[in-house]
């Protein structure tokens, strides 16, 4: 229970301090670090990233996502053809998925050129990768739960009501 | 013309609200901190709203039935059963209303005749004494306590009873302290509310927020179940206070008699409200189960901090209220709202707002996000050290 809310709040608020999380659970704060810890220890907790809005961090930043067709290899699955994709540094997110292709693969570039040419030179290239299909992202809307274009509105209520 | 005189005795008796003074000086100020609000800080959701909107787009904005569309009220009785193993028949017992507000006035006006006692538990919402002195009944007071956990024990219950006792209006959990009977609790009183064939109106609006026993009605209790009218509504638990809609569960004659004074002030409740409402009873239980999960972090949150910071505050059990004891300063609960509202800009309501036995109290609505409460209480800390230091 403690961990199942201390996970939910830092994945609304990385940033929450741990006398916060302590209120909020009612607990001591050197158990709220405790738990922390062991949440870092076993990979639940595998980072505190930021939501960026890069649109308007007037910096060139293009993001693709692309559809990954592959064969599966005995004994591996797909694990392994997986691995010779994920491990290259441009690949930020990838997903085995059902349906028409294996994988999708997020790739974030300077250029369009930059991301075409990482498709074309080394994803293509991987041994029993079959097809693949490259969507630009043209705009993003939202995102972990943030809209972006969404002005913080202003409290409508009442200031004082029974 | 002195128009005063031409007012009906009832409503020249009625004291003006509490809050008043301090929402007109709150608003007249800029950059208040509120902590003053009774009503969920969260947006209706949105597929309450798209179906009411989906309801006006096809033209369903007729009157409804004056007890509300069938299919909520069979709605509002799965739900009631679902949630709080109360059984009820959507055509026998059940009368959509205009919010909880309208369901108290009828049920009061439906069951006193003037010179009956209804017996209110102080600290209370605000509209409950206004109700019982509109329908021409005697409001009788019982104070509950803090060290009660502001819960009503058997004792005060016999010792507030006369013959002229008829009903008995009662609010768990409570707005403002908090407070909230469970299933022993109520078994206490079973017995005495047989005994005299008290009318129980229990106003459950805050039944969804019980963040540590299972809510309780006393219309659990089978033996004085028809002597229970229940009321409910949308406004906290699917944050839909501006849509206006509550409802009635009682016995087949108390709802029908409700339903008759219902149809000639209000006809029907609004329809879209109703629409709505029905997609929520069908679809919303996740997202209530979420609001409430975040009202309960807030609790633990606020009452660590004013606790902290040298306020009493005990740890209510449902509602999304604290009820801080401010008597350690020496100051009367309006002088502290008002001192906290003029040097640290954050608005609280008195105690005093909820009847007498509310002084050395403040209600603090805890509706607000983490971030906010946290800079509320960073301001009233301040206020808080300089009184010590004043006081030394």
């Amino acid at each position: 229970m403690e961990e199942q809310v201390i996970l939910s709040l830092l994945e609304k608020n990385a940033r929450m301090s741990t006398r916060d999380l302590a209120d909020i659970l009612l607990a001591d704060e050197e158990s709220v670090i405790h738990t922390m810890d062991e949440l870092e220890k076993n990979k639940i907790i595998c980072g505190y990233h930021t939501v960026i809005n890069w649109d308007k961090a007037n910096q060139e930043r293009v993001m693709a996502m692309i559809e990954v067709g592959v064969t599966p290899e005995r004994e591996f699955g797909y694990d392994r053809v997986a691995s010779n994709i994920y491990r290259f540094p441009e690949v930020d997110t990838m997903y085995l998925m059902s349906g028409k292709s294996e994988f999708i693969v997020i790739i974030y570039g300077k250029t369009m050129q930059e991301i075409s040419n990482f498709v074309g030179a080394k994803l293509a290239c991987i041994e029993h990768v079959k097809s693949t299909v490259t969507l630009f992202v043209l705009k993003q809307y939202k995102m972990n739960g943030v809209v972006f274009d969404e002005e913080s509105k202003p409290d409508e209520r009442l200031i004082m009501t029974p | 013309m002195n128009h005063k005189e031409y007012l009906s005795r009832h409503v020249q008796e009625i004291k003006p609200s509490g809050i008043r003074k301090f929402f007109d000086l709150a608003n007249e100020m800029e950059g208040v901190i509120s902590l003053g609000v009774g009503e969920p800080d969260f947006d209706t959701p949105w597929h309450i709203r798209e179906a009411a909107i989906y309801s006006i787009e096809s033209g369903k904005t007729f009157y409804t039935a004056n007890q509300g569309l069938l299919e909520l009220r069979k709605e509002i009785c799965r739900y009631q059963k679902r949630r709080f193993h109360l059984d009820y028949d959507p055509i026998k017992n059940v009368v959509v209303t205009c919010g909880g507000s309208e369901a108290i006035d009828i049920a009061l006006r439906a069951v006193v005749d003037p010179g009956d006692e209804v017996i209110l538990l102080q600290p209370c919402y605000v509209a409950y004494e206004p109700g019982v002195q509109l329908a021409g009944a005697i409001p009788k007071f019982i104070e509950l306590k803090e060290e009660n956990h502001f819960k009503l024990t058997a004792a005060e219950l016999e010792a507030a009873i006369t013959d002229k006792t008829k009903a008995m209006l009662i609010n768990f959990p409570s707005n403002p302290t908090g407070g909230m009977m469970n299933y022993d609790d109520y078994k206490e009183l079973v017995p005495i509310i047989k005994k005299h064939n008290l009318i129980v109106i229990s106003d459950e609006i805050y039944a969804e927020l019980s963040y540590d026993d299972a809510f309780c009605s006393p219309a659990n209790f089978p033996e004085i179940k028809d002597q229970v009218i229940v009321i409910s509504g949308f406004s906290k638990a699917f944050a839909m206070t501006g849509w206006r809609l509550g409802y009635l569960c009682a016995h087949e004659v108390f709802a029908m008699a409700m339903n008759k004074i219902h149809q000639y002030i209000i006809m029907s409740a609004p329809s879209a409200a109703q629409y709505g409402a029905i997609e929520g009873l069908r679809h919303g239980d996740q997202h209530v189960a979420e609001m409430k999960e975040a009202y309960r972090q807030r609790r633990n949150y606020i009452v660590k901090g004013f606790n902290r910071i040298g306020l009493p505050t005990h740890m209510p059990e449902g509602a999304f209220y604290i009820f801080p004891c401010i008597k350690p300063t020496g100051l009367t609960s309006d002088e502290f709202c008002e001192e906290l509202l003029k040097e640290q800009k954050v608005a609280c309501v008195p105690g005093t707002a909820f009847g007498q036995a509310g002084e050395g109290y403040i209600r603090v609505s805890y509706a607000y996000s983490i971030e906010e409460i946290r800079a509320a209480l960073a301001r009233i800390e301040i206020f808080m050290k300089k009184y010590q230091k004043e006081k030394a």
